[in-house]
Formats: structure tokens, C-alpha cells, sequence
């Protein structure tokens, strides 16, 4: 990056010694500026979380953030939404075949790793009062997960159930007993 | 390469003047009027913050804006005495009552000055003030949330130009009176007995300390003259106020001609301290009187109405050491004190010198008694005895004067279309810079306060011509920045602004940002119209209004279908946003709807009132941005004739069977 910048400042000094000896002030603003990246680095304490600090600011979603963070998938969720995101806790994680989650979170499995995390979002803020048996559910990888309703639990798959939800800035965060698996691509 | 290509440049330019026979003599166009620095002195990278806040009046937009220094971008443009339908600011149910005045519903109004709230005589960020120079008024704006806070209407006054400007510790706001006008109970009389039946007045507003709330403490009662500009003694001269006037001829007509008869006009010189004794020991006389006191509930996000009946009138011919007038050449605009509080500097805008009087002096004459005579009953200092000196030749047409932290005066000249750097001290020019052009005035960072932040002088020029693309007959206004930094002042931008950019006051960024709120939290909203949860949404008929209770959340409003109003009715959505992140409002619009948008911030509720004149069915939907399917956060609601019987019902995300009683093929066409 330096190595980058450097022949830029560099032509820039020039130019402006051209019409005036003096080097050129800095005009750098005296307020602080903002940190880059994308929405997550917005420095906020007022607002409502939103579904990526829901899930960070829970113990039982540190394999659910870690993996998001491998999938690159933090930037577009911090964004305005609105998400549904079905989060699984760590022990569902723990319920898949031994080595699976550490087999997904290496740098060559990153495209399996984000088809997994976004089967389990859908772009739309889905109150469980809005989750009725028998639909069919959009998901961001493009694939569909199945809702069914059985003794007033919601089942996704026939599977993975709801076992608590959070309201969060830009949607909500349904928390998950199970892994959901996207079909085997044809 | 780069290099010597650049440096060629002044030269190739200068050969193609020559070639080309422009006039070298008349600054004109970037090539001669900027330095070569000028670009990385105003860029501030993308995602990075400017130094300075810079306030800036929309002269007759009637609005505030907000730019950014040095850049000149703009951030926001306040709405504070025009109705703003982006905003839905005076469409709203809740802001309606903002521009209530004792003349009824007012929604424009002429926005001239700025004054940012200090604290020992330095900027502290909390609010800023604005008057409405046509239908006297001042508004205050709370800093936290940028939003007209409270607007306050002055009586015994019209066209309150010579407003709002503060006093050290925002003790107090005034309102001097642009035109004298008839006072008391006989107000219907001939125009040409001003001289007998007009009066002007200044009136002294008291800011409450904690909650910024305004109340007329005083108000003086003037001879008839114009009052046009004021500033308060700062240091040495807290106590006492200067106001400049013109039209000491009590002229009525072609004022043009007639008031600018006299070689030297007035500085009024009142010494509040005094008044508030005279308040205290309940001198003074109680006057009936009728306007209007306008406060928006940041809690209740409702603007409420209050009609007041009373105001405290001093008359110095009575209450004596009050006011004193000092004489000065002519017909003053300008009234400026320097940051130490000795130094008053006047702008005759006829003027062939810059008049400097010393507060020292003016004490001393007072003492003195050393006056040459009285006007309408109120002693007139000698000129001689409190003049520092004059800045000889200065320029022509002297309009307004600001200082910097090092001694120095910047004073706007619109006639000779420039600005011109002066030692207060010494009095001696120290450089000139054109504006293109015909500047009216002119803001320091700080200037107006003991604590100048200085680094830049920005003009406000009242003529653009050819400065940016042609657009029609209409031009942006255009304000230009210079590097103050230096011995010589160096023109660094140039940037359009809103309405008439009458005057700014600029303050560093970090003394307001810190407080700058994000969003309304949905526990503190005690809007009477709130629904505070999607569950308590619902529609109620109340005789013939029918009001909504509707939450608003990414992507969807409740209720979504409405069914069962009918024409006659008039129906109030009140809007609920649930939302509690930043920057993330919802809008809301109904088709036909003879009204503007809601735009509605996060936790906040505002109400917007449509009587239908049509029956059939109405789409509504969100109008700002809102999320990936802010294009379906939509719905509709069924408008039916006068006696049809279709019930009242309403829902989000439920089919509801058919309810209609009247058949398909039946339906009347709508009017």
C-alpha cells in the first residue's frame, strides 16, 4: 500500500511547489474520521444491535461468528436488510459429523462455507407469527427451507426447530437447534 | 515530467494572455484569483470528516443549512420558518403549530442571521438561533438533534432584521426592529405622521440556561428609526449592547433618497445591566400586546401553540443611563465588536472611512456627560470623544466586519466587491482580496465571539453571473473561501449555497458531533398518537375523523389494508417508526393526498391528515429508502361513499375475506 501511495504524494508535493514554495499543509481534519470498512465498523452504542452483534454479543453463537467471519458474510449483514437469519447454536454446530465445522472454516472451503451460512438467511424481517406451516422460505443462497408448524414449535426442514428469538435492528435473529444443509446441488 | 509540465503552466497561461489580450489589470477567473495550493487546502477524502460546521442563513428560503468546512459540502438543510414537504415539516400534524404567529398560519418567512449559543463568550455547540426578518420572529434550533426547537414571535416589532445576536453567556437574544411602526392602541393612522405615531423598539429575549427556552425579559421603546444590525460587548463590554440604525430622518417614503440625508446616523449603545435593574426594582410598563410562542416536545415530537398576551416596555425618556446614541457615518449597517470587547467598529454603508469607537471612551463620556444634545430625548455622545480612529479610504460601501484571534479585522465591502484585512489597533489596511461577486457579509470561525477560531474568512455573495454552468435566469448563490493562515488572504473555493446565504457562523466540528443524536428511543415516545408495538396498531372511527395508529418497520407497515372509511371522513395516519438503528427512517405518502410526505425518524410518531375527495381504493407506500424491500413496504386503503356500509377493519400479512356490501357491478364510479 505505502509503496502504492508514495509516488502519488510524491507528484502532488511537486505540483504545488510549482506555484508556491511552501509544502503543502495538511489540511487534516481536526475531527476524528471515520474507520473504514463496511457498515459493522460504524461506531454506534445507541442503536438497536443489529443481527451480526446479536450473534456476536451471544456465548452460544461463537462458531456461528467465527464461521461468518471466514464467509466474509459480516459486511452484508451489518447492512440495512431486512434479514431473517436462523442462527444455530454452537452445540447444534456440534452435532455435525466430527471435523465437519473445522473442514469448512479452511480457506479453499469458503465457497461451501457461505452456500451453508446463506441457506440460512432470508432477505425479509419474518416475525415467527409470519412463519405458517408449509411455506416455503427464499433463501439467500437461492435455495428453499420448508416451515412447518407441529404443536405450536416451528420446525424448519421437518428438522431444526426455534428455540428462541431477538428482534434486531435490521431484522431478526431466530436461534436454531440444528445445522440446516442446503440440498445437494444437482 | 509531471513536474516541469506544471511548472510551464504559469507561464504558457501568461503567454496565452498576452497572446490573447486579456486584461491583466481586473482579477477575473480561476487563473489569477487562486493559489496553487488551493485544492488539497479544501479536499477532504471520502469517509473523512470536515474541520468546521459552517451554519449558513437561506436568507428567503426561510430555511438553515448545514456545510461542512473547508469543503463546502452541504449535510442538511434545517427547516425552520418555511414549510418543507421533503421533511413534511409544517405538513405534519405534530410541526403544523411551528409557524402558528398572532397573523395565523405563516409559512415563509425571510431567514437573515445566525447566532450559535456561547458560554464565556466562546461557541459552545448547543444551539442556534435564526430570526425571520419579515414576520418577526426567532427560532431556535437544538444542536443535538438539529431540529427547529422553538420559534418565538416578537410584538411591537416589524422585520426583525437587527436579530438574533447573543450575548456572552446566551443571556440574552435580541430583536431590534427593521421598520418603526405605529404602537399601542391606535394603530390605523396616516402614514406620513411617522414622525409622531411611529416608534421603533429593541427587544431582549431571555434564553433559559439548562433548557434553551426563550421569554421577552424587556423590550425598549425607540425613537423612530430603522434598526439594522447588532452585537453584543463581549470582556469588558459584557452589559452592554450596540445596535447600528439608519433613517435617523424618519423618513417614509423613497427612503432611497430620504434617509440618506444626514452625514451621520446612530450606534445605539444600551446598557442592559441597567435595564435589568430597572426590571428588578418593577419599573416598566406592562404592555397588552398579542403573539405567539411556538415549542416543539422532543418527547411528546409535538409542536404546541401559546398566545401571549403581555410584554414589559421600558421608555429610557424615563428610566435614565439606559441607551445612549453615538453618531456614525452613514447610514450604518455593520456593528461589529472586536474579540476584546474595546473595540466597536461601524459600517456606513455610505461611508468614505471605517468609524472605530472605544468602549473605554464611551464609559468616559458617559461620565462625562460629554454629549452634543439629544435625539427624541436620548443624549448623543460626541463623536470625537468616543472615536479610537477611522480607517481611512478603506473601500467603497462597508458592510460588515469580523476578527481574528491576532488583532485583525475583516470587513465586507459590496460595493467595491471585496474584502479587505485591517489591524484594529493601528488602523492600517493590510491586505484586499476580491469576491466574485458583490459580498454582503462575511464569517470568521469564532468571529463574532472572544475566541476566534479563525484559519478561514467565508464570503456570502449576493451575484453569482458566470461563476458556475449557466442555469436560466435563476443562479445559485455562491460563497467563497479563503485561507486566512497567512499575511495574505488566498481565495480557495468557491461553493453554490441554498436561498440567499445571508450570513453563517462556523464552529469547529468536535464541539457538536459528540451530542449529535442518532435516534428516538421508542421508551421516551409520549407522542398522544404513538403505537408502540405492532400489536397495538389499529383503526378507530371517532365521529367523523377516522385516525390510524400504524407502525412502520423494515419492510412493512401495520396495518397494510384499511377498509371502511368513508368520503366525508378525514383520516389521520399516525405513523410510528419501530425501527431503533440510525439513519434509518421510514417515509410515508398516500396517492391524491392534497399534502406532503411524513418523513418519520427512528422511535419518533408523526401524523399526517387526508381527507379523501374520491371513492375507490388508494395505494400508500414508504418514501425513504429503507431496505432490500423498501419497494414492497407498501398497502392500500379502501375510500367508500358517504352511506356505504362496509365496516371498519384493517390488517397486515391476512387475507380478510370480502366484506364489501355492495356488489362488483353496483359500485359508483368515483367523482
Amino acid at each position: 500500500m505505502k509503496k502504492f501511495f508514495n509516488p502519488v504524494l510524491l507528484a502532488a508535493a511537486l505540483l504545488l511547489g510549482s506555484c508556491n514554495n511552501k509544502p503543502a499543509e495538511n489540511t487534516a481534519p481536526a475531527a476524528e474520521s471515520p474507520a473504514g470498512g463496511g457498515q459493522e465498523a460504524v461506531q454506534d452504542d445507541v442503536s438497536q444491535k443489529d443481527v451480526v452483534k446479536v450473534a456476536v454479543g451471544s456465548p452460544d453463537h461463537s462458531t456461528l461468528v467465527a464461521a461468518l467471519k471466514q464467509a466474509e458474510l459480516v459486511t452484508a449483514l451489518s447492512n440495512a436488510g431486512p434479514f431473517t437469519v436462523f442462527a444455530p447454536t454452537n452445540a447444534a454446530f456440534d452435532k455435525l459429523p466430527a471435523g465437519t465445522v473445522d473442514g469448512l472454516m479452511k480457506e479453499d472451503k469458503k465457497t461451501d462455507l457461505q452456500n451453508i451460512l446463506q441457506y440460512h438467511v432470508t432477505t425479509s424481517a419474518l416475525d415467527t407469527k409470519f412463519l405458517t406451516d408449509g411455506m416455503s422460505l427464499g433463501m439467500v443462497n437461492g435455495d428453499n427451507v420448508t416451515i412447518s408448524v407441529k404443536d405450536g414449535k416451528i420446525l424448519l426442514n421437518g428438522s431444526a426447530s426455534i428455540v428462541a428469538s431477538v428482534r434486531a435492528s435490521n431484522g431478526w435473529v431466530h436461534v436454531i437447534d440444528g445445522v440446516l444443509l442446503p440440498p445437494a446441488k444437482k | 515530467m509531471k513536474h516541469s509540465f506544471f511548472k510551464l503552466l504559469p507561464a504558457v497561461a501568461l503567454l496565452v494572455m498576452g497572446l490573447t489580450g486579456l486584461p491583466g489589470c481586473k482579477p477575473k477567473g480561476t487563473q489569477s484569483a487562486i493559489s496553487g495550493d488551493a485544492a488539497a487546502k479544501t479536499y477532504v477524502a471520502p469517509g473523512k470528516y470536515d474541520e468546521f460546521y459552517d451554519f449558513v442563513s437561506g436568507g428567503f428560503s426561510g430555511q438553515m443549512s448545514v456545510y461542512g468546512l473547508p469543503s463546502g459540502r452541504l449535510f442538511r438543510v434545517i427547516p425552520v420558518f418555511s414549510v418543507d414537504p421533503e421533511k413534511g415539516y409544517g405538513y405534519s400534524e405534530e410541526t403544523k403549530a411551528m409557524l402558528n404567529t398572532s397573523n395565523g398560519f405563516v409559512p415563509w418567512d425571510d431567514l437573515h442571521h445566525i447566532a450559535l449559543s456561547e458560554t464565556d463568550g466562546i461557541q459552545d455547540g448547543r444551539w442556534v438561533f435564526g430570526n425571520a426578518n419579515n414576520t418577526p420572529r426567532i427560532a431556535r434550533i437544538d444542536l443535538k438533534t438539529f431540529k427547529t426547537a422553538e420559534i418565538i414571535e416578537i410584538p411591537n416589532s416589524a422585520g426583525n432584521h437587527s436579530s438574533p445576536f447573543i450575548t456572552e453567556n446566551s443571556e440574552y437574544v435580541v430583536a431590534g426592529t427593521r421598520f418603526s411602526v405605529p404602537i399601542g392602541d391606535k394603530q390605523d393612522v396616516p402614514i406620513n405622521t411617522y414622525k409622531d405615531n411611529f416608534k421603533g423598539t429593541v427587544s431582549f429575549i431571555g434564553v433559559d440556561k439548562t433548557s434553551g427556552n426563550m421569554s421577552i425579559a424587556f423590550q425598549i421603546l425607540l425613537p423612530g428609526v430603522n434598526f439594522d444590525l447588532a452585537r453584543a460587548g463581549k470582556g469588558k463590554s459584557h452589559g452592554w449592547f450596540f445596535f447600528s440604525c439608519y433613517n435617523s430622518e424618519k423618513a417614509n417614503t423613497l427612503l432611497e433618497v430620504n434617509a440618506s440625508r444626514k452625514d451621520k446616523d446612530f450606534i445605539l449603545c444600551v446598557n442592559w445591566k441597567k435595564a435589568e435593574e430597572y426590571v428588578k426594582a418593577g419599573k416598566g410598563q406592562k404592555k397588552t400586546v398579542s403573539y405567539v410562542h411556538n415549542t416543539y416536545d422532543e418527547k411528546k415530537h409535538l409542536a404546541t401553540s401559546t398566545l401571549e398576551k403581555e410584554v414589559l416596555v421600558l421608555d429610557p425618556k424615563e428610566l435614565k443611563d439606559m441607551v445612549y446614541l453615538m453618531p456614525c457615518p452613514k447610514s450604518p449597517h455593520g456593528c461589529d465588536t472586536d474579540p476584546s470587547g474595546e473595540y466597536i467598529v461601524g459600517s456606513g454603508k455610505l461611508a468614505a472611512v471605517i468609524p472605530v469607537f472605544s468602549f473605554t471612551k464611551i464609559q468616559a463620556a458617559i461620565a462625562a456627560k460629554n454629549y452634543d444634545g439629544d435625539y427624541d430625548g436620548i443624549p448623543v455622545l460626541k463623536y470625537d470623544a468616543v472615536l479610537h480612529g477611522e480607517v481611512q479610504k478603506p473601500g467603497l460601501g462597508p458592510l460588515h466586519t469580523e476578527f481574528d484571534a491576532n488583532g485583525n479585522a475583516y470587513t465586507s465591502f459590496f460595493v467595491s466587491s471585496e474584502i479587505v484585512k485591517w489591524n484594529v489597533k493601528d488602523l492600517k489596511v493590510l491586505d484586499r482580496v476580491p469576491t466574485y461577486y458583490s459580498i454582503g457579509h462575511l464569517s470568521v470561525p469564532g468571529g463574532p465571539t472572544r475566541k476566534p477560531w479563525g484559519k478561514y474568512v467565508i464570503a456570502y455573495n449576493k451575484i453569482t453571473k458566470d461563476r458556475y454552468l449557466p442555469t436560466g435566469p435563476e443562479l445559485a448563490q455562491s460563497a467563497q473561501l479563503y485561507d486566512i493562515s497567512g499575511d495574505k488572504m488566498k481565495l480557495i473555493l468557491d461553493f453554490p449555497t441554498i436561498g440567499e446565504p445571508h450570513y453563517a457562523e462556523a464552529i469547529p466540528a468536535e464541539l457538536i458531533m459528540k451530542n449529535s443524536q442518532k435516534i428516538y428511543k421508542l421508551e421516551d415516545n409520549q407522542n398522544p398518537y404513538a403505537t408502540l408495538g405492532d400489536n397495538k396498531a389499529r383503526v378507530e372511527r371517532k365521529g367523523n375523523e377516522v385516525h390510524v395508529y400504524m407502525t412502520a418497520i423494515r419492510s412493512h407497515f401495520t396495518p397494510d389494508n384499511i377498509e371502511g372509511v368513508k368520503l366525508g371522513e378525514t383520516v389521520y395516519f399516525h405513523v410510528t417508526n419501530m425501527e431503533q438503528d440510525w439513519d434509518v427512517p421510514h417515509g410515508f405518502a398516500i396517492k391524491g393526498a392534497n399534502n406532503a410526505e411524513l418523513l418519520v425518524m427512528p422511535g419518533e410518531t408523526q401524523t399526517l391528515a387526508w381527507k379523501p375527495e374520491k371513492a375507490g381504493v388508494f395505494p400508500m407506500y414508504c418514501t425513504d429508502f429503507c431496505s432490500a424491500l423498501h419497494q414492497e413496504m407498501q398497502g392500500y386503503i379502501r375510500i367508500s361513499p358517504a352511506g356505504a356500509n362496509v365496516p371498519l377493519s384493517f390488517s397486515t400479512g391476512t387475507n380478510l375475506p370480502s366484506t364489501s356490501a355492495v356488489p362488483a357491478a353496483e359500485k359508483p364510479a368515483g367523482k
